[in-house]
């Protein structure tokens, strides 16, 4: 069983439909014992970080998250689910994570060439660094997945496990231990990213 | 790098696809969810359900249509057609619509955009609007291009920036339904006034169309069409070959 929280940021009905279709038992909740009692947790999010993070502590569910990672769960961060496993972004100010992965969340802004639009939405192409266990057992190299995003994650190569490039190396994915997250939208990148969200839910 | 990305338009009727399809392998052709899910198998980078219906019958079953989509493909979907307030983002966010598209009702109340943007992001809110020349201006049009307003393309565009729409979608009436290719003319100006991304739509009557807009036009990041896919004269899969064949960066399967 994999849990997708809901803490009120976003849309969760593309995440739970996409595990239905692969046939992955799943559960939304934003309920402290059934994110303990799952296999699995799903962090997702849209939006902004602040915003964010404010809804996930005021629900008491960033202890919860900490305690079930210690505990070795599995947890994968989407979009900016995946931000928020960091320890601090730069988005309007500045946050703290969740800090589950060393590193922080900057802007594309300045860091990308300035005739590249932000942020970057559309498909660009996986380049896998991190070897092909969990997330990309059933991944190609160079296939291509769906960005939304205007902040990256700045972190040590070793928990890069995949980049795609937008004038720079942008981390396209992240792990730390059983923790890790994309920044792309598995459930939005078609047959492909069925495939990343399908060796998730089989981690075990 | 960032592919360039081909969108077909579905127009939704009463729960059905109107502009007639013609494909062979579907069995239901004017069915949303099974020419959806074929576009998504074709290799197209993104769908847009256009709702066209007037009556609340009609709406509550284009809903039915977009929640069925939505638990079958798995490409970025986005709304457009009969969104007037932030209640309308609600019920097709609620029903899996990653985008909404605001075109009349965004004209009428420009604020709209700022408010949907602060509540579900930028990355959420698509200016769509209709442009014609009228006395050598590039004029917006609404209500499905019936009624000109005193808007003037570019500067519309470069609001709808600023009020927090994430990406555009430009449709020229003087090159729709004519297939004689984009309006790469009108397409240019915009995308130098804006940074976000712009989707083209209207004129594409074949594959060597596209390859024209983005050859033109480099900055353009999509390129949108109805009825030449659903009438089966472009097919996805060979339109990208094609792309690729003349070094556009696209996504093939």
């Amino acid at each position: 069983m994999t849990v997708i929280i809901d803490y009120g940021v976003g849309n969760l009905f593309s995440l739970k439909s996409s595990l239905a279709y692969i046939g992955a038992e799943s559960i939304v909740s934003g309920d402290a014992d059934v994110i303990r009692k799952a296999q699995r947790i799903i962090l997702p999010g849209v939006g902004a970080f602040e915003d964010a993070s404010k809804k996930l502590a005021s629900s008491g569910l960033d202890k919860v998250i900490k305690q079930e990672a210690e505990n070795g769960k599995y947890i994968m961060g989407i979009c900016l689910g995946m931000q928020m496993l960091f320890e601090k972004s730069y988005e309007f100010g500045e946050h703290e994570g969740l800090g589950l992965i060393p590193g922080s969340i900057v802007p594309l802004k300045g860091a990308v060439p300035d005739e590249l639009k932000i942020p970057q939405i559309g498909w660009n192409a996986l380049n896998i660094t991190g070897g092909k266990d969990d997330l990309y057992k059933y991944t190609d190299n160079n296939t291509h997945v769906y960005f939304v995003h205007s902040f990256y994650a700045k972190t040590d190569e070793k928990y890069v496990t995949a980049t795609t490039e937008y004038g720079i190396q942008v981390t396209a994915s992240a792990k730390c231990g059983r923790v890790m997250g994309t920044q792309y939208h598995p459930e939005k990148s078609g047959k492909y990213g069925l495939e990343i969200l399908k060796a998730f839910t089989e981690l075990k | 790098m960032i592919t360039k990305r081909i969108i077909p338009c579905l127009d939704v009727k009463n729960g059905r696809v109107v502009k007639g399809v013609n494909f062979m392998n579907l069995s239901d052709v004017s069915d949303p969810v099974s020419l959806a899910k074929y576009y998504s198998d074709c290799g197209a980078d993104e769908l847009v359900f256009y709702d066209i219906t007037a009556s609340a019958e009609g709406r509550g079953l284009f809903t039915d249509v977009l929640t069925r989509a939505a638990e079958n493909v798995f490409i970025p979907l986005t709304v457009g057609g009969a969104i007037n307030d932030v209640s309308d983002f609600d019920r097709v966010l609620k029903c899996g619509a990653d985008k909404v598209s605001v075109n009349s009702g965004a004209v009428r109340n420009p604020s709209l955009m700022y408010e949907a943007a602060k509540k579900y992001g930028s990355q959420c809110v698509v200016l769509s609007m209709d442009v014609k020349r009228v006395d050598g201006k590039y004029a917006v049009f609404v209500k499905g291009g019936r009624e000109m307003t005193q808007l003037e393309a570019v500067q519309w565009a470069k609001q709808g920036q600023e009020l927090g729409a994430g990406e555009l979608v430009i449709n020229s009436m003087d090159t729709d339904g004519v297939r004689g290719g984009f309006d790469t003319e009108l397409l240019q100006k915009i995308c130098d006034a804006v940074s976000i991304p712009v989707i083209a739509s209207g004129g594409a009557g074949c594959m060597q169309d596209f390859v024209d807009l983005f050859n033109k036009c480099p900055t353009v990041d999509a390129g949108l069409a109805a009825s030449i896919f659903h009438f089966g004269d472009v097919r996805i899969n060979e339109l990208k070959k094609m792309l690729k064949e003349n070094d556009i960066n696209v996504r093939i399967q």
